[in-house]
């Protein structure tokens, strides 16, 4: 009962905002923050002031203070072009996505969002914050002309695509009278891996389960030769000896034989592993077959990945696990 | 919580500083000490870094600033306790303060103690001071709110704000409909501060008010001022005496004037300071008016006390006959004397009306006989005894105006003459630089009324009579010695006076315009605007237009949009807009050469042209810095004119 009436009201209260605040879907590209965007409001110090000021009046009417009634229109009159202040603090800004690198399920993701300044004026003292954050964080500024990349950071509880949610960029500036605020989400997503399970079976064990599994270019046997190192070769197969010696770096590079060449298989997880589990071993397998320098290969019901190494396939068999089974999942990158 | 910073302490230093300072001049001096040294201390505390004083001192201080004020006025409640309390508390409260709310709260705090100011004082100096104290309020704020940052572009940023709040301050001043205040009852305390004459007048009374050089009123008269002789602005009628002290009698008022106005008028605007009274110090003898009262001893009268600056449109009939019927029972007290007091005083008028065949004779008798008793005029008279007017008429012969008035008075009412002594002021001075009179406290001046048959109430004034000067110079020339007087009634100071009469003349104008401006003024200028119905409805509807006008003014400013190289954007999403109308539409990551390379496929008529406005754009954009001005010439033209079907 109650369960349903917090979903009604929060069905309500979803309409109500985006009716207010003119917030739609994610949008695409820059965003240009124009004058129906910005809201204001006093602050709670305004509301202050503002009954401040009508003590002051109704003494200056009482006593009949005509510097009175200069004083109280003088500050009133601040107080109101503030207001516009705060606005223009806001106006025209403009925002666009920036980059966000993908995450383990349970750390935070950091989406950075670009802020551009277009203007002449620096912007100051700007607060940003995703839905449901605190107004705690710290303020920047942003230089006339120049942008700034800002990281939102939000906690993540589930693989796959983590949309930007809808975030908010205030202003106090300069009287901190009056907050002007804009509401906006610029479609910017974020690969949320699955969490590396602590407890998987141990990754030996199960690349020894499959010895021989066919052998396919490179591996890791037979020393066949140096070649150009690159940043992605993992820092077993440097040529420390030619490094030490001055000369240049060299990757070792090996004739594949079959026992280093692991398969990641959904199937060797023990029976009756439930599909997030399974997931989550995997990546636990990925993230150690990578740290061990092992070239792996990635097996799912209808998905294989060609064993391989690098930052490159990792990132390929990681992103494979978060989107599995996904209903929306199109393996595009979002770094 | 997050300490504050020293630039922000400094600041809100600064700005209750200069709040409290004009407080000290009516505040008690250990408050004021109090509150300068609880400044210095936070102050010292801002500069070495160290920490704040530990609470428990703090409840100790407020403790004593309590008491302190206790101690001074016996009370909490009123206005001048209120506001010493406030100045403490204030002053304290800098000293805890060390938090963002900590520091919101002084200077709203601090607002509200400037106007607590306005209550005593209203001149422009004070003015001046509080439009500082709002300015470093301002630049306060404005360091609460944003970084460290120096004096100069805070001081700027402060002053911007206030220029651009200056408007709509102007607009609300003028036309925020003005009531007529007070809303409610005022504390007991609220008008102590006038000085003035009172209704009552004992020896040494009018020498103590014309110790201040304080404005009393002024009048701009519309054709050439009175001469000396004819200033005399009336004030209290005093018709009982007990011997000791004069008293008015029993009146009666009505809303026409108990004469009819005759001879010679003399318009003029007389601009009253407050003095907590109902009468209006008119000059003799004032013509039929709207709204005020007229009282059987031909004084003018408010209905309200005088609490505010008040400016009268009036004329002045100083030629009308008064009094030609008066009521016998005014008579009757204007004949009575206290048993038992002055005896030699009664002796000499009963010698007088002997000596004076007939009534109309008596006074210029006595008259000379003050002149040939050779009295001498000045501030300070020698000590009185019991019988003060025998007192002065035959033994010290020294007196003030009101010695003179009561002891020809008293001599008159032994001759069997009726009269009754007036207060008020005499003479004033014009001020060459705007041609007001002005008229200072210490003009304040008493003279008799006698009332002969067939010719009604005279006026004399027996002062004249021994120091004719008073009349003509003023003070200063009757006075033998000016020591006494205050500096600005003084004459022989002629830089000062040039000074002092260009400051007044000032004073009146910021006192007609800015501290007089009232419901009336306000309706006249709403008049003036050609508004004729000026009721509250019309003013708010004219404020609410007018600052409709200011804040879509401030709304224009901030949208104003500062982009160098704007036009060529301009130029550019135009040509972007005709060709989207045209069903071409330019993708949102589409450079300007990618684009027309796609319309050179999709759209080859207007390819040509497309392909040279985007590589002029794009070389405009993006090349070097120093954009060709041909270039940029040619780049609007073409994409002004290009029409894409």
């Amino acid at each position: 009962m109650t369960a349903s009436r917090a979903a009604i009201t929060g069905t309500i209260g979803a309409r109500l905002q985006r009716w207010l605040f003119r917030v739609g879907g994610p949008e695409a590209g820059p965003i240009t923050l124009g004058q129906r965007r910005i809201f204001v409001l006093p602050t709670g110090f305004g509301l202050a002031l503002a009954l401040t000021l009508l003590v002051m009046l109704l003494a200056s009417i009482n006593y009949n203070l005509s510097l009175g009634f200069a004083l109280t229109f003088l500050i009133g009159g601040i107080a109101w072009v503030s207001i516009h202040h705060a606005f223009r603090n806001l106006v025209d800004l403009t925002v666009s996505p920036g980059r966000s690198e993908a995450v383990f399920c349970g750390e935070a993701a950091r989406f950075g969002v670009q802020l551009h300044n277009p203007g002449l004026r620096p912007r100051l003292g700007l607060q940003l914050w995703p839905r449901g954050g605190s107004s705690d964080e710290t303020a920047f500024d942003i230089a006339p002309q120049a942008g700034t990349v800002h990281f939102v950071a939000i906690p993540t509880h589930r693989r796959g695509w983590l949309q930007l949610p809808r975030l908010h960029l205030e202003t106090r500036h300069p009287l901190g009278l009056i907050r002007a605020w804009s509401l906006f989400q610029p479609d910017q997503r974020c690969l949320v891996y699955p969490a590396p399970a602590a407890d998987a079976p141990p990754l030996h064990h199960a690349g020894d389960a499959q010895p021989g599994s066919a052998a396919q270019g490179r591996g890791r046997d037979d020393f066949a030769g140096l070649r150009h190192h690159q940043a992605s070769d993992s820092p077993r197969h440097v040529a420390w000896k030619t490094v030490a010696r001055g000369g240049p770096w060299r990757t070792k590079e090996f004739d594949g034989g079959g026992s280093q060449r692991l398969w990641l298989d959904w199937q060797q997880l023990p029976p009756g592993t439930g599909t997030e589990a399974r997931l989550s071993g995997l990546a636990r397998w990925v993230v150690d077959a990578d740290a061990a320098g092992i070239e792996y290969g990635l097996r799912l019901p209808g998905l294989e990945l060609p064993p391989a190494t690098g930052g490159a396939h990792r990132h390929a068999c990681l992103a494979a696990l978060a989107l599995f089974e996904q209903p929306t999942g199109h393996a595009q990158p979002a770094s | 919580m997050p300490s504050l910073r020293r630039d922000q302490v400094g600041w809100l230093l600064a700005g209750s500083a200069l709040t409290l300072a004009p407080h000290a001049s009516h505040l008690p001096p250990a408050i004021s000490a109090l509150c300068a040294l609880l400044l210095v201390w936070r102050g010292f505390i801002n500069q070495r870094g160290s920490r704040l004083p530990h609470r428990g001192l703090l409840v100790v201080l407020a403790a004593g600033v309590v008491g302190a004020v206790l101690l001074e006025f016996h009370q909490f409640f009123g206005k001048e306790p209120g506001i010493a309390l406030l100045a403490g508390l204030l002053s304290l409260k800098l000293l805890e303060t060390d938090s963002l709310r900590d520091a919101r709260a002084a200077v709203l705090l601090s607002f509200f103690m400037q106007l607590g100011q306005f209550l005593y004082q209203q001149n422009m100096a004070i003015a001046a001071l509080a439009l500082l104290g709002t300015f470093a309020s301002i630049g306060t704020l404005l360091a609460l709110q944003g970084r460290a940052e120096a004096f100069a572009p805070r001081a700027a940023a402060a002053a911007r704000l206030l220029l651009q709040a200056l408007p709509l301050m102007l607009v609300l001043f003028l036309l925020f409909p003005r009531v007529q205040g007070p809303l409610w009852g005022l504390p007991a305390d609220a008008y102590s501060a006038v000085s003035g004459l009172s209704d009552d007048m004992r020896p040494g009374d009018i020498a103590r008010v014309s110790e201040s050089a304080a404005i009393a009123f002024r009048a701009a008269f519309e054709g050439d001022p009175p001469p000396p002789a004819e200033r005399y602005w009336r004030g209290p009628v005093l018709t009982r005496f007990d011997g000791r002290s004069w008293r008015p009698g029993p009146s009666r008022r009505q809303d026409q004037p108990f004469y009819r106005s005759s001879g010679i008028a003399r318009p003029y605007t007389l601009t009253l300071e407050p003095h907590n009274q109902h009468w209006l110090l008119a000059m003799d003898f004032p013509g039929p008016a709207d709204g005020l009262v007229y009282g059987d001893d031909f004084r003018l009268l408010s209905r309200e006390p005088v609490r505010n600056r008040l400016r009268l449109e009036l004329v002045a009939h100083p030629a009308t006959p008064v009094g030609l019927a008066e009521d016998p029972r005014t008579l009757r007290e204007a004949l009575a004397l206290p048993p038992g007091f002055n005896p030699r005083t009664r002796a000499l008028g009963e010698q007088l009306r002997a000596a004076a065949g007939r009534a109309d004779d008596i006074p210029a008798l006595a008259i000379r006989h003050f002149r040939d008793s050779r009295l001498a005029y000045t501030l300070a008279p020698a000590p009185l005894s019991r019988n003060d007017v025998d007192s002065f008429l035959f033994d010290t012969k020294q007196g003030f105006c009101e010695h003179f008035a009561a002891a020809f008075v008293v001599t008159m009412r032994a001759a069997g003459v009726p009269a009754r002594v007036v207060t008020g002021y005499q003479g004033g001075e014009i001020n060459p630089v705007d041609g007001t009179l002005v008229v200072r406290q210490s003009d304040a001046h008493a003279w008799a009324e006698v009332w002969l048959e067939a010719r009604g109430w005279l006026r004399v004034d027996p002062t004249a009579a021994s120091a004719p000067r008073r009349i003509d110079g003023g003070l200063a020339a009757a006075l033998p010695d000016m020591a006494r007087l205050p500096l600005l009634a003084r004459s022989d100071l002629p830089w000062l006076r040039a000074l002092r009469d260009r400051v007044d003349a000032v004073n009146n104008s910021w006192n007609q315009w800015v501290l007089g401006y009232n419901p009336a003024r306000q309706q006249a200028l709403v008049a003036s605007l050609g508004f004729g119905d000026t009721g509250w409805q019309s003013l708010t509807a004219l404020m609410a237009g007018s600052c409709a006008v200011v804040m879509g003014g401030l709304t224009l400013w901030a949208l104003r949009r500062m982009r160098p190289g704007d036009a060529i954007d301009r130029s550019w999403s135009r040509v972007c807009r005709r060709l989207a109308a045209a069903g071409h539409p330019r993708h949102a990551w589409e450079g300007p050469l990618d684009y027309a390379g796609r319309l050179a496929r999709e759209a080859p008529e207007a390819a040509p042209e497309l392909a040279l406005i985007a590589a002029d754009y794009a070389r405009l954009r993006y090349g070097p810095t120093p954009a060709d001005t041909a270039l940029l010439q040619r780049f609007h033209h073409s994409s002004r004119k290009f029409r894409p079907r």
